[in-house]
This record gives structure tokens, sequence and C-alpha cells, in this order.
């Protein structure tokens, strides 16, 4: 993350780490996680689910704070994240 | 080619899962339609508000939004057109102990059903009204509504709509709720609070979601659901207690969100029992 000027604490606070699970065929491809993720780890995959739509796929494991945005944009109960120790290695 | 793996160890759930009827879903909402997010959002705050899922009963009219009462595990009820709210003051006379949600729409509240929401708001019943304003019937094929915006085009008004659209915080204001407040289906964390605060509240409450309809609104109006979330984004200011006389939607100069009422008066409820179940009278 690009702050304008480094907090003094930086080092002392812990991010905490979220995994992001995607149920691919509740998805209609409406992009609104993609878009406003705060931290941009998702993108559209390449394959279709049965609907014939395009789900999002989590590109940076790492990047994801668990902070649920995508959970509750999500017209569709199709994306939820749990907070995890450490980010999957995958 | 990046996929969404299964190989995860435990499977987690999706946490309003318990709440949904998993058979229904997917919904029959459009992708980008913001009924979703909305009724999600309203999901959220009655798991957090922590009490008795059996106490709550969600009502909905007819429309897109009415299709909600379809989806959710709770005792709920799929009223007539414009109905939900009669349907809901007779749910909660009859069983005080209740938490009636009314989850619908611009049209079915507005519209076939004004002259109910009115006087629910007028006697204080003791109701949470969900409005989701899409600007538009959407269901039946986008016909001008009563909260359509000037000059917007509509398949009734090809050359723009002429009438001038209700202003809801306004209305229900006047008709005397008790709550009133209004977001977007992008400030869903302001939204699901709000939610769970008109839960908490005796009186009518009223909450105004706007959200986006691609298809009979958006597509007629050249606005794909993007840019209709940037607009919300960009084009909003939040201003609790702002005069509801000042709440009109206008994108250009800047929609007002907030929560604008939030104030006490005897309910129906209280009043009737007081007056015609007092002991003196009997």
């Amino acid at each position: 993350m690009n702050f304008w000027r480094v907090p003094l604490d930086t080092n002392e606070i812990d991010v905490v780490h979220g995994e992001v699970h995607i149920i691919d065929d509740r998805c209609k491809g409406c992009g609104y996680c993609i878009e406003f993720c705060p931290r941009h780890i998702l993108e559209f995959s390449l394959q279709f689910n049965a609907k014939g739509y395009h789900p999002p796929v989590v590109k940076n494991f790492k990047d994801c704070v668990n902070c649920h945005y995508c959970e509750v944009i999500c017209p569709e109960f199709a994306i939820f994240s749990v907070e995890v120790d450490e980010p999957p290695v995958v | 080619m990046r996929y969404n793996s299964d190989n995860f160890m435990k499977k987690p759930e999706h946490p309003l899962n318990g709440l949904i009827r998993k058979d229904r879903i997917p919904h029959i909402w459009c992708s980008g339609c913001g009924i979703g997010t909305v009724f999600s959002s309203c999901l959220t705050s009655i798991k957090n508000s922590g009490l008795d899922l059996n106490k709550f009963a969600m009502v909905s009219g007819i429309g897109c939004s009415g299709r909600a009462a379809g989806y959710v595990k709770l005792d709920s009820f799929h009223t007539t057109h414009g109905r939900a709210i009669p349907f809901a003051t007779g749910l909660k006379l009859a069983n005080t102990d209740l938490n009636v949600i009314v989850f619908s729409g611009d049209g079915d509240l507005f519209a076939i059903g004004g002259n109910h929401f009115i006087h629910a708001a007028r006697r204080n019943m003791d109701i949470t009204v969900i409005c989701v304003n899409n600007f538009i019937y959407g269901m039946t094929g986008g016909q001008v509504a009563a909260t359509t915006p000037h000059s917007a085009i509509s398949t009734t008004t090809p050359f723009g709509n002429p009438e001038s659209p209700f202003n809801l915080p306004l209305l229900a204001y006047a008709s005397g709720a008790t709550y009133v407040a209004r977001w977007t289906m992008l400030h869903v964390r302001d939204l699901t609070e709000s939610i769970g605060e008109a839960l908490s509240r005796k009186g009518f409450s009223f909450i105004e979601i706007l959200s986006p309809c691609p298809i009979n609104y958006g597509r007629r109006n050249k606005k794909l659901p993007m840019e209709i979330l940037k607009m919300y984004q960009e084009n909003t200011i939040i201003k609790n207690n702002a005069d509801p006389a000042e709440l009109d939607i206008d994108f250009e100069r800047g929609v007002i969100l907030g929560k604008f009422i939030d104030k006490d008066r005897p309910t129906y409820t209280e009043n009737y029992d007081k007056i015609c179940r007092s002991t003196q009278n009997v």
C-alpha cells in the first residue's frame, strides 16, 4: 500500500490476512467486488460458470486484509472472506 | 489461467447461508441490480441485532424487490400489489412481539401503496419499512414511476419524463415517521448500521435506498451499472439531520444521504392500549 506519509507505528501494526472464497455458480459477473476491492486483489476469471458468466478470481492472495467489502457489496451471496493467520500459498 | 480452486482444507460457508433459502439462489435479480446488496445488508442487520429470529417477519409487495420475501428463511409473506404495509400492520397488531420488516420497492410503496404508507406513518405503526428506490417499474418493463427523475427516459415516456418525482424522506417526515434515513446500495456499511438502528427503534422507521436498475432504467438512460455506482460514490453528500425539504434527488447538485429524523413519538399500539384497553373504559 502506498502511503503519502508513512505512519509512525507502521511496524507495530499487525495487518490481518484474509482468504477470499468465491462460490462460482452464484456469480452473475457484475464486477462490483473487482471494482470496489480496496486492495484490488480480484480480477475476472477466463472461465465461465454454469450460467455463462465470468466469476471473479483472486490474483493477489497475500494482499487481502479481510475487510469484507466484497462480501457486503456482492448482490448474489457469491463471495465472502474469512480471517486466516497466514495468507494461503497457491 | 487462474481459477477458483476447490481444494481448501475445509470449505467455510457463506455467513448468510443460514438466513437465505439456498435452493432458490441464484435469485432472479439481474446482473448489476442493487436489490441483492440491500437484501444481504438487511439480513446482516437482522443477524447482528441478536434478536430471536422467530420474532421476525418480512413482508414484501409486488415488484423485483418483492421477491425478497421468497428468498429469506424467516417468516415472510409476499402480498398483493401495494398492500405490504396494511398486511404488516395487521401482523404487528395481532402479535405485538414481532419485529415486522416491510421490504419493497418504490412503485409498490409509493404509487400503488402510497396511501397505506402515509397512513401507517401517521398512525406511527411500529414497523420498519425498507424501500429500494430504483427510479422505475423494473419488473413490468420500465414504465415511468412516481420516483422517476424529471426528463428521464422510460418506456412510457420516450421523450423524457415531464413529471417531478417524489421526495420520499420529506413525504415520510411529513406523514409522521419517527426514523427516516437515505443511503445508496454502495454505502453498505452505513446502510447495515442504519437498518440495525431502525430495527431497534419503536415507531415507524423508513429507509430509502437508491439502487441501480441496469436493464430497465440504466440501459434506456445510457448508464452502465458501474457508472451509476461511481455516481453514487462521487455525487453524494452525507449530511445527517439535513432538512427533509432539501432532499430532492439531483445527481448534478449532489444527493444528500444520511439519517434525517430520529425522534420519539407514542406508537399506535401504545395509544390504542391507553385509549381503548384502559381499565376505566371496560
